[in-house]
């Protein structure tokens, strides 16, 4: 792949990671034949992991068919067209949103808006399951119950965060790991420096992936998204995406994940987890200061470690 | 004594405050032609629907009678709605001297009153054909846009780039820079009045690019939207506007 700039390269991989772990993001080059006349597909969107009318009544097969079939794929062809030859040539999906952003500094490069609209449309399409709503299982309540104060208190900040969100964008549930991105140190502020969950928004095409965090489930709230089927009445649709069609297994699988690289990325692990460790290895340096447990397991290999009590 | 002091200063302040806002909102009123503020019953002034001049049909086949009867009926009525609750929630802030409340509503106030002012405007842009809706600018402006964009084609065409390029929701305007005393095309963001692109413009001319104003009828396809509208464009009411504005 082509070289990112180093504090890129974390995230780059992650989102590698996390667009793999969603279920592949397929790059397909196609055969560079001279003669071969036609556009190039660099980068193709995700199939659809259901029928179009499997949403049905809560999203109609029409508007899956417009929003898959005809906005998303648009993305598709115009980033396909901006390509070739292009600093983004042979680059994935993920690795070409996060680098186009240009860091957010000033306006993103042309190929951002189109290859985050890729990224976040299929996140958004294997965010929901025919027959999905239903309620978290209660390993997911707990941490839902740690972060929000209690599902109810969750879903009325979604609530909150779609109907403000004044204009074209998205609402996300991520998760956040415990370090600032680019940043090697301790936050002041106390709830930054553990895993938690978070809900934002986010306007237009970008995407909590540019801030670092793991996304783990998007609602499409560009009017394209819902107006065939609710009109103006954004609300309805976002409770019932929520109550009807959200899949909590996805969320769950993705968080699982999440919190994997979260600790491999920022060397974060719980007191309780340490404690557990040494226990578990027979040393007996439970007592030592939180500072010091904690250096002591960042010494030893992720690949023992498993996301507990995070 | 010094209590009572303390008080009248107390409603001094809330008294001026409320006449500064009433005033803002009599400036605002006249500049939007006549939507006049209904008084409530603390005297915030607040603001009022207005009624479209024309039948929701009437734009037919640029614009369905259902996409307008829904954007005048819930979307700028809402905004209407809205902005006057977050300004009876600014006045109760400012009353009690609460500076981060009354920060914290500027976005909701910036959103909702800036879809009261942009949509207002844009009815007006609007006329049915029978009515001279789509008849071409004359006299002074249609000279000024020659002088400015070469031909009335090239505004169009200028026009309907810029607004199928906006990414988003937002409006594309044909402005008038009083300062500079020329014409121009400039574009907003979600529900940003055209003065926060420049203190010194003067709308003449919005088009709504959200996908609201559209999307039940032409999809995903603005641009023939954009290249519809111009057969309802009320290019009388542009010309005055133009003008008053450069007498």
């Amino acid at each position: 792949m082509n070289d990112v700039a180093d504090d890129e390269s974390a995230s780059d991989a992650e989102t590698e990671e996390n667009a793999d772990a969603n279920g592949d993001t397929v790059d397909a080059l196609e055969s560079s034949d001279p003669d071969e006349v036609g556009p190039v597909t660099w980068i193709e969107q995700q199939p659809l992991p259901y029928p179009s009318d499997a949403l049905e009544p809560y999203i109609s097969k029409e508007t899956v068919e417009q929003h898959w079939g005809i906005h998303q794929h648009i993305h598709v062809e115009r980033l396909n067209g901006m390509i070739g030859g292009s600093e983004w040539e042979g680059m994935s999906l993920g690795q070409m949103m996060l680098s186009s952003f240009n860091e957010g500094r000033e306006a993103p490069h042309p190929p951002f808006f189109h290859a985050a609209q890729i990224w976040n449309h299929d996140f958004y399409w294997r965010s929901m399951q025919p027959g999905g709503g239903s309620k978290p299982s209660e390993r997911l309540l707990k941490f839902i119950k740690r972060d929000f104060g209690s599902y109810d208190g969750m879903i009325q900040q979604f609530m909150d965060a779609a109907l403000t969100q004044f204009g074209s964008g998205w609402v996300w549930l991520s998760y956040k790991g415990s370090k600032l991105p680019h940043v090697n140190s301790r936050s002041p502020i106390p709830s930054d420096n553990y895993g938690r969950l978070v809900i934002s928004k986010t306007p237009n095409a970008i995407n909590p992936l540019v801030w670092g965090h793991s996304p783990l489930l998007a609602i499409d709230v560009w009017e394209h998204a819902y107006y065939l089927d609710y009109e103006d009445r954004r609300a309805d649709y976002v409770s019932t995406f929520l109550e009807k069609l959200l899949s909590w297994e996805t969320v769950e699988s993705r968080l699982k994940k999440a919190v994997i690289r979260a600790i491999e990325r920022d060397g974060h692990v719980s007191r309780k987890h340490v404690r557990k460790q040494l226990l578990a290895q027979g040393k007996s340096r439970i007592r030592a200061r939180p500072q010091q447990a904690n250096e002591n397991a960042r010494g030893q290999t992720s690949s023992q470690e498993k996301p507990l009590g995070v | 004594m010094y209590r009572r002091c303390s008080a009248l200063l107390a409603l001094v302040a809330e008294a001026m405050a409320l006449r500064t806002l009433a005033s803002r909102k009599a400036l605002v009123a006249a500049a939007l032609g006549g939507a006049r503020p209904l008084s409530a019953a603390r005297g915030v002034a607040t603001f009022a629907l207005p009624d479209l001049t024309y039948d929701y049909g009437a734009l037919e086949p640029a614009i369905s009678g259902e996409i307008m009867q829904l954007h005048h009926q819930k979307h700028h009525a809402a905004y209407v709605a809205n902005y006057n609750k977050a300004l009876e929630q600014l006045d109760a802030a400012v009353a009690k001297g609460d500076a981060s409340a009354v920060v914290q509503l500027q976005s909701v106030i910036k959103f909702n009153g800036g879809g009261h002012v942009n949509h207002s405007i844009f009815w007006k842009n609007l006329k049915p054909v029978s009515e001279g809706g789509g008849e071409p600018p004359h006299e002074k402006l249609g000279w000024a846009i020659d002088e400015d964009f070469g031909s009335f084609e090239a505004l169009v065409k200028k026009v309907n780039a810029e607004g199928a390029a906006l990414q988003g929701s937002g409006w594309v305007w044909l402005a008038l820079d009083k300062e500079a005393k020329k014409l121009r095309v400039e574009t907003t963001a979600n529900q940003d009045p055209l003065v926060t692109k420049g203190i010194n413009l003067v709308p003449l001319l919005g088009i709504d690019v959200w996908e609201h104003a559209y999307y039940l009828q032409y999809k995903n396809v603005r641009p023939d939207y954009l290249s519809n509208i111009w057969k309802v464009m009320n290019w009388k009411y542009a010309g005055e506007v133009y003008e008053n504005a450069t007498a």
